[in-house]
């Protein structure tokens, strides 16, 4: 099949932005999107062109790495798939493809569909973890999970950070991406004694990197290559209003400071 | 060069306790006065990187992609073994060693292996303790399943994501350790070389791939734990950023290549579509748990599947391996997959495939349990082939998917440079010439959490260290080595693209030095790769400068890298006049044609070190001694 | 720093509001309670088919206590320039700053037309009740008022067609708005759960038409002369 497609080309952060058209001849329906992107980079580079960027690494839709609009919808047309594993039979002959990157002002270009999600693991920086130092652990068993929560925390835990739940709400939020890290900790007892500052943390994090709000709206979970339920956002709610009340610290001073740390991108 | 393994005295289950007892120790309030260099940051490095940073030295840890959560570990699906005989099934760490070491063939160390399953206890307490959601049972407790060829029930499992999971644990741990600023953080860095000042490692040379920058940094260890080197082959389970340029760099400047040619092929990957194909994908070996394997009786054999009568399907491995069946370990069951293709038996377009049919499975079970099994896997397939694995069934071939071999490291996981410590996939290690499932992530964490932390204080407690900054000669002529490497691929400007040059080297070395290899077409493809990489710096095509994001030089300069590794790998094939585990010389096989090894001349592991531009590398062996279990002929019937 | 500027020096009460959450919140809360209002506000003014006199009554019941009126009053005020408040700042923090280059081509697929228009129907709704505050309790709406006798207000101001029309738009306005609104609240408390939170979301709908109905009922009975003077 041939297609068009509308690019959005970029060369660095800096430098102003437009859509090219290009046009791709012979699509093998059993490609993924991301392969017929290779098959247009190696013509670009045999023409002399600059080849397209765009981020990608297993190629198995579980490394997160990949991820553009596909006219208008992030990771494409269809439901619980990774641009990666998006294979050319869901388009036909003669289609026009618009591939632009995530936008958000938390995610800044780096070139054509690339963009920085640094903003991501700082959010995970500010509280998404469990402090166990190496080495302190009881015996595995002696942690009793009920099955439905440890299958609830598997659920938000399949996150793969790609940021296409920001790409797709209207408001740049990452309340899907934050709710189901906090959804996943706050899930099992091990979450339990830091899930006050986990919240208030993480969610402070998420104005400080400049996302925008959740209306509950749903676009986020209608993208997610991984399924997560907007579920998630309501326990991040229901964790951030538990800590607002519960928390006797005074807030700290700007955690900017220490999450700024560099990606090579900023100055 | 002398090899050292220094594997501790005393009887196996001491020699580590009394490692640790030996090992000198770094006063807690000097631990900020060092630093060090983690290269990686998938299952062994960010593991390592955290506890470095909890142990508070100064760490810095460097990934090539945009986040240390993408690490190609986060692919790895079935899950992680360890000896907790939680299911009261004969488990024990003893066992756990035995298989491995006879899974791998006898071609591992002993005393590293025993480490190992040692140590896989611990790692699952830390990772459940992290908030690592394993598979449970309703009473609360841990779910397990065997796994790849084992016959007991020792895998723990996120359903078909634990590598996933695991990774995010480390990840989080690391971020822990980056917010307290104890890590600092390097992603869309790549290491280029490394610093060897006074014999010993003192630092890396990085270019950050978002602005081009070349930068050095110092520090008095460094370690690697930069995964495998599968993507030689261009098609295989790796990420497609996967490289082997930081161990590659590392050989050059001194570092011993251990046993090069021991790749390993994973039996149940999606087969090859079309020859755009960019990787392959695999699909968790666990469906070899409930899916039998076959192919028609028949040659040339064109039917559909569900017209092909039972008494005209072939159930090859359960045939030829009543007592483990499907469940022979990957490199048994791969080859056999590869011979009935050969045969022409092969199912699919190219007849480059074998069937996974979970038909019987689904009659026994209900499509239910199947599904709560294996939904995702399903999926997958359905997603990429079209194809619904519920009613036809799923078409699986062998693929790349793991090197066992890597930078040679004696028991302290330090390579023959000191001070240049390699953790995880990167160093040749604990699985021999074979890796049984579930291991690499066992082996990964071990390196990480609970290795390195112990051996990397010893080196520094016994070393004393001059302070050295990056106007240091040996600093600024890696810096030198670096950019005249960058310089000249941009200069060629040739006619092809790198992915041409890689796709026919890959093509070489799965051909030559896939699944089975003989002494002739070793040869041939030494020669072969040889003129390839000529012409590759004659007349390679990268686009674009060097002082911006330029994924075409990054993909020139491993692929350079690869010709030179690949070179290497068939040298070790062609050396090694025996067959064991993943490596298969089809000049040595038993009658029955399973694998035959040569325990009198090649009971060792094969350091390469490196000689020079266009020289022929140096053979030096560390002999391999076999105590506690002692070489058999591994048989799976 | 933009509009919902962090302040992390400052007090917990500021923390909370810096938060979209913490806004977010606040919304839900005020929302709640004029949706309380609302409901209170419909089963209070479907007496007028009872008659004017039964109607002048309850209007007469609502002012016997000034106190009282006016505490309920500000409380009301409260809630709304609260609600307004909160949902402005997100809204410059979303529409003007989270995204500042937006897409060539952007489909919707997962939300529902009521909840992407809550912008929308929130002001058109302010507005409505502005006016019709004017109309009928400040008596300076342009339709005939007089003091105390509300039915009779109420007929003659919705015997104005234009009026009618804007009354029956701005009830459409306000059911879409609580379509999303109810169920959002919820979300945004903390509760969402795979079995009630469908429910919630159907019986918030139901409600939503349930008062559109009822609302709708008033003007449309004076309009077809079922309620007259």
């Amino acid at each position: 099949m041939n297609l068009t497609l509308h690019i959005w080309r970029q060369k660095n952060a800096s430098s102003p932005g437009k859509m090219v058209r290009y046009e791709v001849k012979d699509v093998n329906p059993e490609m993924s999107v991301l392969e017929m992107l290779d098959v247009l980079n190696e013509e670009l580079t045999l023409k002399g062109e600059d080849p397209v960027t765009f981020e990608h690494d297993c190629r198995e839709g579980i490394c997160g790495c990949c991820g553009f609009m596909i006219n208008g919808v992030a990771h494409g047309p269809q439901a619980a798939t990774t641009t990666c594993q998006l294979t050319m039979r869901h388009f036909k002959d003669g289609d026009e493809l618009f591939l632009e990157p995530w936008r958000a002002k938390a995610f800044p270009i780096v070139k054509d569909l690339m963009v920085d999600r640094s903003a991501l693991d700082r959010i995970i920086a500010a509280g998404g973890y469990v402090s166990a130092p190496t080495g302190s652990p009881q015996d595995a068993n002696a942690i009793l999970i009920a099955k439905e929560n440890a299958d609830l925390a598997m659920d938000a835990a399949a996150c793969i950070g790609c940021g296409a739940c920001v790409a797709a709400c209207p408001n740049a939020a990452a309340a899907l991406f934050t709710g189901a890290k906090i959804s996943h900790l706050g899930l099992l007892p091990q979450g339990q004694p830091e899930r006050v500052e986990r919240a208030l943390n993480m969610v402070a994090q998420l104005t400080v990197e400049g996302f925008g709000s959740c209306t509950n709206i749903g676009e986020c979970e209608a993208v997610c290559p991984k399924q997560i339920h907007i579920e998630v956002i309501s326990r991040m709610n229901a964790d951030f209003r538990a800590a607002s009340r519960k928390s006797r610290k005074e807030p700290y001073q700007d955690p900017s400071e220490f999450r700024r740390w560099s990606f090579g991108l900023k100055s | 060069m002398q090899l050292d393994s220094k594997i501790p005295s005393g009887p196996i289950e001491q020699k580590w306790d009394r490692a640790r007892f030996e090992m000198k120790l770094v006063n807690p309030a000097n631990k900020r006065k060092y630093s060090i260099i983690m290269v990686g940051s998938g299952l062994a490095g960010a593991s390592g990187a955290a506890s470095l940073g909890e142990l508070g030295y100064n760490v810095k840890c460097f990934c090539f992609q945009d986040s240390p959560r993408r690490a190609h570990s986060i692919a790895a699906q079935g899950g992680i073994n360890a000896a907790k005989n939680y299911q009261n099934d004969g488990d024990s760490i003893y066992r756990l060693f035995y298989d491995t070491v006879k899974g791998g063939d006898f071609r591992a160390r002993e005393a590293n292996v025993y480490r190992l399953a040692q140590i896989s206890v611990s790692i699952i307490d830390q990772c459940v303790a992290q908030g690592v959601p394993f598979a449970r049972e309703y009473g609360g407790l841990l779910s397990n399943r065997s796994f790849g060829g084992a016959q007991v029930s020792r895998t723990f499992y996120a359903r078909g994501q634990t590598g996933q999971q695991l990774l995010l644990g480390a990840y989080q741990a690391l971020m822990r350790q980056v917010d307290t600023g104890q890590v600092k953080m390097y992603p869309r860095t790549e290491m280029l070389d490394v610093i060897v000042i006074d014999g010993r490692a003192r630092g890396i040379v990085t270019r950050n791939l978002a602005t081009g920058q070349i930068e050095v940094h110092m520090a008095d260890a460094v370690c690697l734990a930069t995964g495998g080197y599968g993507n030689v082959f261009f098609l295989s389970t790796n990420a497609k950023g996967s490289n082997a340029t930081a161990v590659w760099r590392a050989y050059k400047r001194g570092a011993a290549f251990g046993n090069p040619s021991f790749t390993q092929i994973h039996p149940t990957c999606i087969p090859v579509s079309g020859d755009y194909q960019s990787k392959l994908t695999l699909m968790s070996e666990s469906l070899r748990n409930d899916g039998r394997i076959w192919v028609p009786k028949k040659t040339g054999d064109s039917r559909t599947p569900d017209q092909i009568p039972e008494d005209e399907r072939d159930y090859y491995l359960e045939r030829k391996y009543p007592s483990f069946g499907n469940l022979v370990p990957r490199d048994v069951a791969s080859r056999n997959a590869k011979q009935v293709c050969d045969q022409g038996r092969g199912v699919g377009p190219g007849g480059l495939g074998v069937y996974l049919d979970f038909r019987d499975s689904i009659n026994r079970l209900g499509e239910q349990a199947i599904s709560e099994r294996y939904g995702n896997l399903f999926e997958m397939y359905e997603r990429i082939t079209d194809e619904n694995p519920y009613k036809v069934p799923m078409r699986i071939y062998p693929a790349i998917h793991y090197t066992m071999g890597g930078l040679w490291v004696d028991y302290q996981l330090q390579s023959t440079i000191p001070g240049l410590f390699v953790l995880g996939e990167a160093n040749f290690s604990d699985h021999g010439a074979n890796r049984l499932g579930a291991s690499a992530l066992m082996q990964g964490l071990s390196d990480g959490y609970f290795v390195i932390p112990y051996t990397i204080g010893n080196y520094l407690a016994s070393n004393k260290f001059d302070k050295v900054d990056e106007s240091h000669a040996e600093a600024r002529g890696a810096v030198e080595n670096v950019t005249s490497i960058t310089r000249r691929l941009l200069s060629i400007k040739g006619k092809r693209t790198v992915d041409s040059f890689h796709r026919e080297l890959g093509k070489m070395m799965w051909d030559f030095c896939g699944m089975g290899r003989n002494a002739k077409g070793l040869e041939q493809a030494i020669g072969k790769i040889r003129e390839l990489r000529e012409q590759y710096w004659q007349n390679v095509l990268v686009p674009g400068g060097a002082d911006d994001l330029n994924q075409s030089l990054e993909r020139a300069g491993r692929v350079a890298d690869f010709f030179e590794l690949g070179e290497l790998m068939c040298i070790d094939a062609l050396h090694r006049n025996e067959s064991c585990g993943g490596h298969f010389r089809e000049e040595y096989q038993t009658p029955e044609g399973e694998a035959l090894r040569n325990d009198n001349e090649f009971a060792y592991a094969a350091a390469w070190e490196y000689q020079g531009q266009n020289q022929a590398p140096k053979l030096n062996k560390e002999p391999l001694e076999f105590e506690y279990v002692h070489p058999t002929q591994r048989s799976y019937k | 720093m933009s509009a919902t500027a962090v302040g992390f020096g400052d007090s917990r009460a500021a923390r909370f509001w810096n938060a979209t959450i913490g806004k977010k919140i606040v919304m839900a809360a005020s929302g709640a309670v004029l949706f309380l209002f609302v409901v209170a506000h419909l089963l209070g003014n479907l007496q007028v088919f009872l008659g004017a006199e039964h109607f002048n009554a309850y209007a007469r019941l609502l002012r016997v206590e000034p106190a009282l009126l006016w505490a309920a009053r500000l409380g009301l005020l409260t809630m709304v320039v609260l609600h307004v408040w909160a949902s402005f700042q997100l809204l410059l923090l979303n529409k003007m700053e989270a995204r500042p280059v937006g897409y060539v081509k952007k489909k919707n697929i997962g939300s529902s037309y009521a909840s992407r228009t809550m912008y929308w129907s929130g002001p058109i709704i302010a507005a409505f009740v502005i006016y019709h505050l004017m109309q009928f309790t400040l008596g300076i709406g342009g339709t005939p008022f007089e003091e105390g006798k509300a039915y009779e207000n109420l007929v003659a101001g919705f015997q104005v067609i234009p009026i009618s029309i804007f009354y029956l738009i701005a009830m459409a306005m306000l059911m879409t708005h609580l379509f999303h609104g109810v169920w959002s609240a919820f979300q945004t408390l903390g509760v969402n759960h795979p079995r009630y939170t469908p429910m919630l979301r159907t019986l918030a709908k139901l409600i939503a038409i349930a008062l559109f109905l009822g609302f709708a009922s008033i003007p449309v009975g004076v309009m077809t002369g079922i309620v007259h003077t």
